[in-house]
């Protein structure tokens, strides 16, 4: 059964838009199958190798920023985006992670936030080249979403397949090797600097290509969005921990249920509130769902302490965890 | 001449303050070898302390660090009890579990703090807020002067408290080998609760003191928490008294920075100078003075 679990799953996505016609969730699955390929890239990096990143924007910021530099500078689609976004963003993962693979640890995460800072800053300041806070306006391609859905889906397949891939080669022990313990592997001979260097780039690459997705899809950029620390550096941790770090499906419950958790809030639990207030006429209801529209991010912040704590490997990870604890019974015969 | 010793002064005083920020930053990672991403939101939770005070209770700022440290060490060891220390016996795979989950606690802070004050600017308007001083052609913020000694005094009291009492030395222990101190009899657990509150209490006096010249809104926390791992990287890891000089240094070139290259790029300098500190003298400042 669990084997073909993901192929039933990609029969249901394949089948989605075609079933689900209105704008609004076709939407909300875009945003999922793009966090899907971001998820992706923080798992290889943070999940499998152990350098947990927080500047996933950085890349994200960059592959968004090539698509919308090709329409605006060089007058070319900015699909091109999708296949120099990823390079783009590997051309400065490259630099950063020589220098920045001596910090260990929690250490290198700060790096990472410093990159995020750095790319925001030049975004910013940087103004003949990005326009600045003005931000790239580029026409869509497509009226209906459904075209966007599509490659979406195929660039989170690839994403998936390739991480996949990349796992079970000789790339993917390394990675692990490193995460579970530097010195050891360093010690048999595994040159730990070139293979995170390399996890890196994978990270970067996937996460530029989102970028350069999210540039053809939304049509409208700025250093604000794309390289922002809460919206994309922290939601990719998000994805990643929620889902499971460290597993192939991780980023894809994760992204799933964070984009939920998002729309959760952002619509006041979807109009439940409000209808509630319509009903019974009472205001403060009314002040109450304005308050739970505005917490997402306290939402996220509680969801991560309590994921933290409760869930320290992620819904996928611990997947064995929950069901014996929900079904405590039926699952005994059961096995992992 | 002038700007630049105009320069230096400003640079200075910011130093001071800085260093105070990076020095509760430099304990908790010292003791409990994470990076307290929570840092610069508990410096804005006592920031809102003082803002509190000041608007609700008329209370100088300056004497609301009486209210404002207690409160945030009480908040840094309630943190470090229910959240980070559970996290030690649970099994994961990524050992930056605690430091994740100092990120979450800065989410749930700024978000509350964001329910309560609402994202608006505050600021704390006192007489002696605009208020300055001549020597020579050098003009001297009255706050930002003030707020500079306090700083210095407690990062004196901080010292003596680490190197002559018992406790400074328990957490010295803990901060040098965990498994040695744990054998000698020191409750590991109860240091890092006590570090973890000592560590926001100092970074909430910083916030206080900063007050009368700053302003305030819930995101403010995020950059001070940049700004204290910039200093905790230049002073090298987990060194106290490196920390002072790693604040100093970022205050120069913040200050310098401003002056001769431009405001924008304000932030940018101490990315920069942390960039160059890896490269050039990973260590940091501990491994020049070995301290």
């Amino acid at each position: 059964m669990r084997k073909y679990f993901p192929i039933l799953l990609l029969v249901i996505l394949i089948l989605f838009p075609l079933i689900v016609r209105d704008h609004y969730h076709q939407h909300l699955m875009i945003l999922v199958l793009m966090w899907v390929v971001i998820g992706s890239g923080w798992n290889v990096i943070a999940g499998y190798t152990g350098q947990v990143s927080f500047g996933d924007a950085a890349f994200f910021g960059t592959g968004a920023y090539t698509a919308g530099l090709f329409v605006t500078k060089l007058g070319i689609s900015a699909w091109w985006g999708m296949l120099f976004g990823g390079i783009t963003a590997m051309a400065i993962a490259f630099p950063f992670g020589w220098i920045c693979f001596r910090l260990r640890g929690a250490y290198f995460a700060l790096a990472t936030l410093a990159l995020n800072e750095v790319c925001r800053h030049i975004a910013t300041i940087w103004e003949s080249l990005t326009d600045g806070m003005v931000g790239i306006l580029v026409m869509q391609t497509f009226v209906s979403k459904v075209p966007y859905y599509y490659i979406s889906l195929g660039l989170a397949v690839i994403s998936v397949i390739g991480v996949q891939f990349i796992m079970s080669s000789k790339w993917g022990y390394y990675f692990v090797s490193i995460r579970e313990d530097q010195d050891a592997a360093e010690s048999l001979g595994i040159d730990t600097h070139y293979y995170k260097m390399l996890s890196l780039n994978v990270a970067a690459f996937l996460t530029g290509m989102a970028g350069a997705l999210f540039m053809n899809y939304m049509g409208f950029i700025d250093p604000e969005v794309v390289f922002s620390l809460h919206d994309i550096s922290i939601m990719a941790i998000l994805v990643g921990i929620v889902g499971g770090v460290g597993t192939i499906y991780g980023p894809v419950v994760g992204a799933f249920v964070m984009v939920a958790v998002h729309e959760f809030f952002r619509t006041g639990f979807f109009g439940f509130f409000k209808g509630i207030a319509a009903l019974t006429g009472s205001d403060m209801i009314n002040v109450f769902a304005k308050y739970v529209m505005q917490a997402h991010v306290l939402g996220f912040g509680i969801l991560v302490v309590l994921v933290i704590l409760l869930l320290p490997n992620g819904i996928v990870g611990d997947w064995n965890l929950i069901v014996k604890k929900i079904f405590p019974v039926k699952t005994r015969g059961a096995t992992g | 001449m002038e700007v630049f010793l105009q320069t230096l002064v400003s640079g200075i005083l910011k130093g001071g303050l800085y260093g105070l920020i990076g020095m509760g930053m430099s304990l908790i990672m010292g003791v409990m070898g994470i990076i307290n991403l929570a840092h610069g939101a508990l410096m804005m939770v006592g920031m809102y302390v003082t803002f509190a005070c000041f608007t609700y209770a008329g209370i100088d700022p300056y004497l609301t660090i009486f209210i404002s440290m207690p409160s945030l060490f009480l908040l840094g060891m309630l943190i470090q009890k229910y959240t980070l220390n559970p996290l030690m016996e649970v099994d994961s795979i990524l050992p930056e579990n605690q430091v994740l989950m100092t990120v979450g606690i800065a989410m749930v802070l700024t978000e509350v703090a964001r329910f309560i004050f609402s994202s608006d600017y505050k600021s704390v308007r006192t007489s002696y807020s605009g208020a300055t001083f001549f020597i020579g052609n050098i003009s001297f913020s009255v706050a930002l002067v003030a707020a500079f000694f306090i700083a210095l005094a407690f990062t004196l009291c901080m010292f003596w408290f680490l190197l002559k009492t018992d406790l400074g030395r328990s957490i010295r222990a803990t901060a040098q080998d965990k498994d040695a101190a744990r054998l000698m009899g020191v409750n590991s657990k109860r240091i890092t609760i006590l570090t973890f509150g000592l560590g926001s209490a100092l970074v909430a006096a910083a916030g206080t003191i900063l007050m009368p010249v700053y302003y305030l809104f819930p995101d403010i926390g995020g950059p001070f928490t940049r700004k204290a791992f910039v200093i905790t990287i230049l002073g090298g890891l987990g060194s106290t008294v490196g920390a002072i000089f790693g604040g100093l240094t970022l205050g120069l070139a913040e200050a310098f920075g401003a002056t001769y290259i431009g405001m924008a790029y304000d932030d940018m300098i101490g990315l920069l100078i942390f960039i160059l500190v890896l490269l050039f003298i990973p260590g940091g400042f501990k491994r020049l003075l070995k301290v």
